[in-house]
């Protein structure tokens, strides 16, 4: 019964997700703090920081957070089926429709003008994730001096890699991490 | 023979999103730069356009963006059951690294190193997502009509300043992508296509 709960939960959490992992915050800490009593805030609260710390979609993470939490793995793994199966169903009838149908001038106009948005967006969420990064501990850069030079290094040199070097987005990213540990660790203070 | 190659393209499916997946810190457009780079660039499994549009219909559905492209690069490769094999490989990092987290989540969560390769880490994804829209963005304003960059601007914009719905945004530009098409249908019927 537990398994048929979470499921129909994280499928709604699933199905009604649009735009991205912080458009689901307010969904999931509805299912699983408000209507059951599977989380408290507190522990709603920790799990959205784990999931900012650790790969993969917010939604999934903590599918398995609180699969795990209420019924133990098959929690986990019926949690996550239900979360990712409305994605399953609708994308794949949008790709069968979208293979079928590019080749029409209509649908060709449509994705013209979707093109430019969506690296519109791409830029909007980096923007917002560089001032995160560059913005210290209080998050957002509003001033110069309130700039982390050591983020704002390991950024200036990341940019340089990718795109003079053409090195693996994954290697950058972990050379990114081991660069945070050894520079805030040598530089004293530079940690905010 | 053919079993065999098939065999070869779920596993090359099944790894490379199990791969990217692990590696997708900092929100779920982040699978994006790195689905570029390795079926793009890496395995030539896809176009550059075709990339964006993979974007704007994962970004249009319901569920995780990392979920919904995985899906939509499982089935142009290898038909539904290269989208099951995507999902799956998708899926399953963030499944076993919660499981194990959720064992020992409070020491995870205040360890100090841990925090500091946070907040390097952060300015590499940065990093990564720039690049993209740098590429992505030369290839979309690639043609010589002002539209794109028109749409470009005003979708930041709305995004950026104004925090409209993105799925406002989204249904607005495809309908100024249709009425641009339309328009330029008319014309060209007008002046008697040559």
């Amino acid at each position: 019964m537990i398994y048929l709960q979470l499921f129909w939960s994280f499928f709604q959490i699933g199905l009604f997700s649009i735009g991205g992992g912080y458009a689901a915050m307010p969904l999931i800490e509805h299912q699983v703090v408000e209507l059951h009593p599977w989380l408290t805030m507190g522990q709603f609260a920790d799990i959205m920081a784990i999931a900012e710390m650790t790969p993969g979609p917010v939604a999934i993470n903590s599918a398995t957070f609180v699969g795990i939490q209420v019924a133990g793995l098959p929690g986990a793994l019926v949690a996550t089926a239900g979360c990712v199966l409305p994605s399953c169903v609708l994308v794949l009838v949008l790709a069968w429709v979208y293979y079928r149908f590019r080749g029409l001038t209509m649908v060709q106009g449509v994705l013209a003008g979707l093109r430019p948005a969506v690296v519109a967006m791409i830029a909007s969420a980096g923007l917002s994730l560089l001032s995160l990064a560059l913005g210290g501990q209080d998050g957002g850069a509003q001033t110069l001096e309130s700039v982390d030079w050591t983020a704002a290094a390991i950024f200036a040199a990341s940019l340089a890699a990718l795109r003079v070097r053409k090195v693996s987005p994954i290697w950058v990213m972990a050379a990114a991490g081991l660069a945070g540990v050894v520079l805030y660790t040598v530089l004293p203070g530079a940690a905010g | 023979m053919q079993a065999k190659e098939r065999g070869r393209v779920y596993r090359t499916l099944f790894w490379s999103t199990f791969q990217l997946s692990a590696c997708t810190f900092g929100g779920g457009f982040v699978i994006v730069p790195l689905m570029r780079r390795k079926f793009v660039e890496g395995l030539h499994w896809l176009e550059e356009q075709e990339m964006v549009d993979i974007t704007a219909i994962a970004q249009s559905a319901p569920g995780p963006i990392a979920v919904n492209a995985s899906i939509l690069v499982g089935y142009r490769v290898a038909g539904a059951p290269g989208a099951l094999v995507t999902v799956l490989g998708t899926v399953l990092p963030p499944l076993i690294i919660i499981s194990l987290i959720s064992l020992c989540y409070a020491a995870f969560r205040a360890n100090p190193v841990v925090n500091l390769a946070m907040k390097g880490l952060l300015a590499g994804v940065a990093a990564v997502i720039c690049d993209v829209v740098w590429t992505m963005g030369a290839a979309v304003l690639g043609g010589r009509r002002a539209m794109p960059a028109i749409v470009l601007l005003l979708a930041f914009l709305a995004v950026q300043v104004l925090e409209v719905n993105i799925m406002l945004v989204i249904a607005l530009c495809g309908l100024a992508g249709a009425a641009d098409t339309w328009l330029r249908g008319r014309r060209g019927a007008g002046e008697g296509r040559t």
